[in-house]
Formats: C-alpha cells, structure tokens, sequence
C-alpha cells in the first residue's frame, strides 16, 4: 500500500510553542485520516505543514514518498478547504471552481466545463453566476471543496470543514463528503475537534493533545480502547475510574474507562459497586443518570426501551460486562 | 404600593431622547441639516455657478462678460494654445497617478501585510510627516534641492554619475537646463508631494485582503505573480482608484508646483489662475476649471465599466 503522506518525527516549534511535537504518522492512499483534538492541539499546523505553509523545525514530511522541504505549497499534489472557505469574494462561483485549472493554463472553454462538473457533483448546478456573498454557508462549503477537487488532488485537506454549519446541514454533509471520498477515491486528510465527526466518517483516526498524537488508529479501537485518561475523556466521554475505584469494582488496580452506556443498574446489594442517584437527565434516546460513589461520579446511560429511571436520591447497583472496564496508561 | 412599571424620563436630555427614539427620521434630520446645508448650498451651489459661468463669453472689444448662452468659450478651449495646456497638465497627472501607484504600492504592502505594532507606527508617522509642513516650503525645498547647485547634482558628482543626469536632461521636451526647471523636475515634486494621498488608501484596502485567499490562490497553484494579478489587484483596486482619485485631481488642479518647478509652460490650474485674475477672462477660467471635472468623471465611469468597485 503506498503511503499518500508520512510525518518522520516532524516538529514545528513557534518559539517556545511546540505546536506540532515529534509527530509521526502515515496515511495510507485512499484513506480518511481524520485529526482529532481540541483547539490548541496543532491540528491546523500538521495540515500547513502538508500544504506547505509551514516548514517543520525538525523532521520529514513525506508525499507520496517524495520529501517535500523543498517543494513550495503551489507545487503540491495536495489542495486545501480552508477553515473559512477562503473564496475569493470577487469571482463568481465558477471563476472561483476554474481558479485552479486557470492558473494551470487551460483555456476557458475547459476549465469553466470542468467547473460546471465540479458544480454539479456538489449540487450546486446553475449557481455558477453567483457571488460567494450571495451563498449560504452551507453552499460556500460546497464551493470550496469544488475549488478544490477541480484540481485532482491527489491528498485533500479539509480544516474543519464543516465547524461552521448548524446541526442538521452537518450530519448532511458528513454523509456526502464520505461518499464523494468514497466515489472519488482521493485521501482525505480531515481535522476536526468534533470526535462524533471524525468517528462517523474516518478510516483512521489520530487524536491530538498539546501538539502530539496521543493514540492512533481506528475509530473503534480509539473509542472502545482510549489509551489514556485524556482519550477517555475527549473521545465520547467515558467514566474514569481513579485506580482506587477500579479496584474496589474488581479491575485491576490501575486507571480505568468504562463506557456510559456498558453500565446496567442492579438492585443494590449486587452489582460491582453501588452509590446513590445524584441527577436524572432526558436525552430523547435515552436517559443520563450520574450515580455517586464516595467523592466520585459516574454516569450511566440507560436506553428509553428499559423500565424507568431510578428517582433523583435512590440507592443502585452498578453492573457491567467484565470486559467493558478498559485499563489505561497514566497520561504522560 | 404599585411601583411605576417604567421610569420617568430624566429632564430635558431624556425628554428629548424619548422624542427621538419615537421619531427616528426627526434625529436624523438633526443630525444632517448643517452637513446637507453646507453640502447643498455652498458645494454644489459653486459648483453649479462655475459651470453657468464657463456657458457665458467675452466680448473682445469691450473685455465685458456677455451673458447670453454659448459653448463659444468651450470652443476656445480647443485652440492649439489651450488644448496644448490640457494635454500637458492631463499627461503629468497621468504619469504623476502611475508613478504614485507604483512607488506606493510596495510600501502599504509591506505596512498592511507585515508591519506590525511599532513598525506600523513608525510606517504611519513617515507617511504623515510630510503632511504636517507647510506645502511651498516643501515645494521651495525641492526647487533647492533640484537647483543645478542644488545637493542632488552635487550627490550625483560625487558618485561620478554626472553624465546620466546629463543624459536625463539631454531628452527633447522632459529634459532641461537644470531638475529644477525641467518637467522631470515638476514630476517629481507632484510625486512627492501627493504620494502619502496613494500610500494611505492603498493600505486600507490591502489590510481588508484576508491572508488566506492569498493562501488558497497558492494552493490552487498560482505563482506569486499569477497570486498578484489575479487576487491582490483585483482585491486592491478600490484603494488603487481612491489613491488615483486623489493623485489625478489634484495634480490636474494644482497651479503652485509647476509655477516654482518646472519649464514655466503652463497647467491648467495656471491658467486658471490668470484667467480669472489678470486677464479677468472668468467664462475661460470656468471652461477651463469644468475641464478636470470631466476628465474625473470620465475616469471614474471608465472605471465602475471596467469592475475596478466589484470588490467594495
Ligand atoms: N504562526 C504561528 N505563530 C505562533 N504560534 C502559532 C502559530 N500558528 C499556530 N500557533 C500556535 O500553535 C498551537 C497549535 O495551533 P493550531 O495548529 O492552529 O491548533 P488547532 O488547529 O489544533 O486548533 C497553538 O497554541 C497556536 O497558538
Ligand atoms: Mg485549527
């Protein structure tokens, strides 16, 4: 399998903020390789320092083998979605699409065709005479990642593509820009602080923490398997469970996560532990009860099909499958 | 005790601030009266006054104004004499315009894109500084420095390159005896003196470019020039066209500069001058005051067809 982009040991220090820390990493072709982490992590960085607007202090970068220190970003088989689109606010929306193929020196006739193809792939046939400022976000998006897929990139990066969107158009867009990966066959590079985002959608994930990976693999293996505290917690918000707790519920001593929705309520003697019910929250799809256990809390989701929930003061057991309580490594 | 639901308007202030918030139309006319009247009366009032003035005539004989209707004035305004100082002051403004842009241009690049803090300050001083003295002093300061005694020549000796500037000087109709009473001379004060009114609309505007289309034209494969052309022009030309609207009228209107430095050929803004004074030929002096008027607004419309204000 060839390697569309590998990070060796790659830094990128802006004085004294190490924004991207002794990274590596590699991105299979074909894949969508989503960055996960919150704001600050160096997400934004990584992605610059695969288009070329930033140089790494230390390390490689490689595309598709080649290193590319030396190659400025317009030389680059890679093409961008910005984090706020970047359309140029004076061209129409199919001067914007034929930007690329324009600046590459083919003529109007083709490059506004293909344009018109970009437009219709991303449904927005007949906008083309439109001025960005006369799109809705949604539709601005839809420009942008036709700008940029006008182009044949071979690697696409998109920086939180979708950040700006309400919920609904979101989780639309999620499921196209997934099949147009799909369709298309292109390796996306996809960031995101969303961690239901890049779960849905990526092949692979890497999930960021002060400049570094923390843990990297597939969605699955990241959420069911955090490898650290901050994993747990980022990525679905498992419970915790300090080694102290862990070992009175008969784990193994060590810091622990335990999915909210792998906890059963028991009668309360049985059960690996039992606390009182401290709130009860409606989700529609279900209900979150936070039951505490001495000093610590832990939250339970309970499916609306169960009977219903215990009242707000009312003492429980907790019960889980054995192998649902997951050990971890302390953060470093 | 019921308490009031609101409170009681507090005095006259408040009273009157009630009335306006009721009436917002009244606050505005307010507001816009003393502007308006000046604008209305006193601006457009003169104006409209120099253009009656430029459709009357003189009588030759008499030297008394005839106020009966005619473009005969106009008409004068095409003898070889006169066109002659109309193409002259239109060439220098022109040149004066795209020289200005061109030294400007670097200049607020590098304030809107890079200067940060203190060196935005100090960019923002140097660009003012000039502004703050006298305009004939900085005009006599250059006949001086132009002279043929003037420290320029002597600059120019010491570095062993007289012969350029003769050169330079050599050139039919540009050149002349000596800086000081040539066109290249006239040229360059003009450029000093109105490159700041470039320099700072140029910078507004380049500031308003966000750096990421900068970026995304470098994605989509431009090259710097290709990013220049197709991005940071298009994107500038509204400050562009608001430093040329300044540069343009101003060297069109001006009538100092080319009388301390220069070949004593006149510009329109000397004619008008004399016209209305010694010659006491004032429809002349109106046709011709009428001429940059039309030229701007030529320009302007030349402008808005060719899209320069898309990106407002
Ligand atoms: N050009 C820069 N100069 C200085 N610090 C920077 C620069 N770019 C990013 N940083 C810092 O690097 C860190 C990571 O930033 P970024 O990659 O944008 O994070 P993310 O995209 O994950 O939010 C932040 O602390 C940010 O302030
Ligand atoms: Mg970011």
């Amino acid at each position: 399998m060839t390697l569309a982009v590998e990070f060796d040991h790659v830094s990128r220090h802006f004085g004294a903020v190490r924004a991207v820390d002794d990274v590596s990493l590699a991105v299979e072709e074909g894949c969508f390789f989503a960055m996960l982490g919150p704001s600050g992590s160096g997400k934004t960085t990584c992605l610059r320092l695969i288009s070329g607007f930033e140089r790494p202090t230390a390390g490689h970068v490689r595309i598709f083998g080649q290193n590319s220190e030396t190659i400025p970003p317009n030389r680059r088989p890679v093409n961008t979605v910005f984090q706020d689109y970047a359309l140029f606010p004076h061209l129409s929306v199919r001067e914007n699409v034929a930007y690329g193929p324009k600046m590459a020196g083919v003529d109007r006739r083709r490059r506004e065709a293909a344009a018109e193809e970009m437009l219709a792939l991303v449904k927005l046939e007949g906008y083309g005479d439109r001025k960005p400022a006369a799109l809705s976000g949604g539709q601005r998006q839809r420009v942008a990642l036709a700008r940029a897929l006008v182009n044949r990139p071979r690697v696409l990066l998109l920086d939180e593509p979708l950040g700006a969107l309400d919920l609904k158009l979101r989780e639309a867009m999620q499921e196209e820009l997934k099949t147009l990966q799909q369709s298309l066959g292109i390796t996306f590079v996809f960031v995101t602080h969303d961690q239901g985002e890049a779960l849905s959608m990526a092949d692979r994930v890497a999930v960021f923490n002060h400049g570094r990976i923390v843990q990297h693999g597939t969605p699955q293996e990241v959420y069911e398997r955090p490898r650290t505290r901050f994993v747990a917690d980022f990525v679905g918000s498992a419970n915790v469970l300090s080694p102290e707790l862990s070992a009175r519920a008969g784990g193994p001593g060590r810091w622990a996560s335990l999915r909210a929705e792998s906890i059963r309520l028991v009668a309360p003697p049985s059960g690996r532990l039992s606390g009182t019910v401290r709130t009860v929250r409606y989700l529609g799809a279900g209900h979150r009860v936070s039951v505490s256990i001495g000093g610590d809390d832990l939250v339970v989701i309970l499916p609306a099909a169960t009977a219903p929930p215990p009242a707000t003061g009312t003492e429980v057991g907790l019960d889980w499958a054995a192998e649902a309580l997951h050990e971890m490594e302390p953060d470093a | 005790m019921s308490r009031a639901a609101h409170r009681a308007p507090g005095g006259l202030a408040g009273r009157l601030s009630d009335l306006f918030w009721r009436r917002p139309g009244l606050f505005l006319l307010l507001l816009l009266a003393l502007p308006l009247t000046w604008l209305g009366l006193v601006y457009i009032g003169s104006l409209l006054a120099l253009l009656l003035q430029s459709f009357f005539s003189i009588d030759e004989f008499s030297g008394l104004i005839n106020y009966d209707f005619t473009l005969k004035t106009y008409a004068e305004l095409l003898r070889p004499a006169n066109f002659d100082i109309i193409l002259r002051t239109v060439l220098m403004a022109a040149a004066v315009t795209v020289a200005a842009a061109i030294v400007a241009f670097p200049i607020a690049y590098y304030a809107a894109r890079y200067a940060r803090g203190r060196m935005k300050a100090l960019f923002y001083l140097a660009v003012m500084l000039p502004l703050w003295s006298s305009y004939l002093v900085k005009v006599y300061a250059w006949k001086l420095i132009l002279a043929k005694e003037g420290i320029l020549n002597w600059a120019v000796e010491g570095i062993g390159a007289s012969a350029v500037l003769n050169a330079v000087l050599a050139i039919p109709v540009i050149g002349g005896n000596s800086l000081s009473v040539s066109y290249i001379g006239t040229f360059l004060v003009f450029l000093y003196v109105w490159l700041p009114f470039m320099i700072l609309p140029l910078q507004a505007s380049l500031e308003r470019v966000p750096a990421n289309l900068l970026e995304a034209s470098d994605d989509l494969g431009a090259g710097s020039g290709q990013t220049f052309r197709h991005v940071i022009l298009p994107l500038a030309m509204p400050g562009l066209i608001a430093g040329s609207i300044f540069t343009f009228s101003l060297t069109l209107g001006d009538y100092i500069i080319p009388q301390i430095v220069g070949s004593s050929r006149r510009f329109i803004g000397q004619a008008v001058y004399q016209h209305q004074g010694t010659a006491g030929n004032i429809p002349l002096a109106a046709a011709f005051a009428v001429v940059p008027i039309l030229i701007m607004g030529l320009y302007l419309w030349a402008a808005k067809r060719k899209g320069a204000f898309d990106a407002l």
